[in-house]
């Protein structure tokens, strides 16, 4: 076992894990923080990812020990109390899902994405999220609730 | 999918890592995990020790050195992928790291896991390889310089010793050469099911491919063929010759002898036209 220290949402947690604890069943299993979904577990889908230092990363192919001294956002740590981040808000008002198993991973991947790219135009945030499966196909309004995000007229 | 145990261990220097794979059975390196953690999560890979390089300092930058471009081992896709320094001056492999994965593998994922990893799928190797790229290999004898041509043996395999640490890669500038790095595959984020790279070259071209062989190749007939004077579309055809490409989902070996043909003509004429 090895002792980890790993700031989840503003708040520090020191936890013993065994080296072969994927990030993903960390954050699940022993901080029950279930928003993070596991999808295909080979790294494609994106259900998982979370952000690591502001960035985005897919949390079922990162061991719990690299996270070690790291800054994890879930996307149960991005509305500040009751007020939803600009990017929830926006896919809450574009109706950006369907069946929601995708949204965790989507909302976050778009949050670390447009710190890179403020304001993309349509085709570049179709390509940002070539990571990112949505099982019901619903990619339209999940583009349209990004580019809303961004300031760009939807 | 969890992997198999192992144990763990932090290397705060390259000496430590060289020493630690050395005194521990059956130990492999961990960069940024994602070559390596997939493997082991099917058991493709069971190593009994990582040792994980991935907190040593000083090991990601991109600077000028010489006549040309040193990149650290730990510089990860994103930061290769939007160097100003590589995008000035071997604008092929920032805009090559920028084509693999997707942006969280780029996050995580770096030039020197993906280079020692040895995957004739992957895209970065291939382009290395067409630009006589140098791979700096620090080892219990000190450093050493490999030329690519020389570095990627097999599948999965590479002239790495069991104690060796890739610690940098060194690409040349290319002044004003044109280039390009097609790369077709079945969806966005998928491996190359067939990759090719062009580096105009003398007034020809320096031509390689991913996905054709157990290594990236360079692709010498075409090479030949543009020296004695052939045009993109007639060098082009010459593109599978020495192939020897697998079928897979992504492809049949026949459709990858087509395919690496279309993409070499295509890969020259905008290579020979910048």
């Amino acid at each position: 076992m090895k002792q980890i220290a790993v700031t989840v949402n503003g708040t520090r947690h020191e936890a013993e894990v065994e080296p072969r604890q994927l990030l993903v069943y960390f954050l699940r299993e022993q901080l029950r923080l279930t928003g993070t979904n596991v999808g295909c577990d080979t790294s494609s889908c994106g259900s998982c990812t979370v952000l690591l230092d502001g960035e985005s990363v897919k949390s079922c192919t990162l061991l719990a020990v690299q996270a070690d001294g790291h800054e994890v956002t879930t996307i149960e740590g991005l509305a500040d109390g009751d007020t939803y981040h600009p990017m929830q808000q926006a896919f809450h008002e574009h109706h950006a899902l369907q069946c929601g198993f995708c949204t965790p991973g989507m909302v976050l991947a778009a949050v670390s994405y447009l710190k890179e790219n403020p304001k993309p135009t349509e085709a570049e945030v179709r390509l940002a999220l070539e990571g990112n499966l949505c099982r019901c196909t619903g990619y339209h309004n999940i583009v349209k609730a990004i580019l809303a995000a961004s300031g760009a007229e939807a | 999918m969890i992997p198999a145990e192992f144990e763990y261990e932090v290397a705060g220097s390259v000496d430590e890592a060289i020493e630690l794979l050395g005194s521990r059975e059956d130990a492999k390196l961990l960069a940024g995990g994602h070559s390596l953690i997939p493997a082991m999560k099917l058991r493709i890979a069971r190593p009994g020790t990582l040792v994980d390089i991935g907190r040593i300092a000083g090991l990601s930058y991109v600077r000028e050195d010489g006549d040309g471009i040193a990149i650290g081992a730990l510089t990860r896709h994103q930061d290769v992928a939007t160097s100003e320094l590589l995008r000035e001056h071997c604008g092929i492999v920032a805009h090559t790291a920028g084509e693999i994965g997707d942006p969280q593998v780029r996050h995580r994922g770096t030039i020197g896991g993906s280079v020692s990893h040895g995957d004739p799928a992957s895209d970065l190797p291939g382009v290395l390889l067409t630009l006589d790229a140098e791979l700096v290999a620090t080892g219990p004898g000190g450093e050493r310089r490999i030329a690519a041509a020389d570095f990627f043996t097999g599948v999965f395999e590479t002239a790495l010793g069991p104690q060796d640490v890739l610690t940098e890669i060194r690409v040349p500038s290319l002044g004003g050469a044109g280039w390009a790095y097609l790369k077709f595959s079945r969806r966005a984020q998928d491996w190359a099911t067939v990759g090719v790279a062009a580096v105009a070259s003398n007034g020809g071209a320096k031509v390689g491919l991913v996905s054709m062989g157990a290594t990236p190749l360079r692709a010498s007939a075409v090479e030949q063929a543009l020296a004695s004077g052939a045009d993109a579309a007639a060098a082009a055809e010459h593109a599978d010759e020495g192939a020897e490409p697998s079928s897979d989902v992504a492809g049949s070996a026949d459709y990858r002898r087509h395919l690496v043909r279309v993409l070499t003509r295509r890969a020259l004429e905008q290579a020979l036209s910048g």
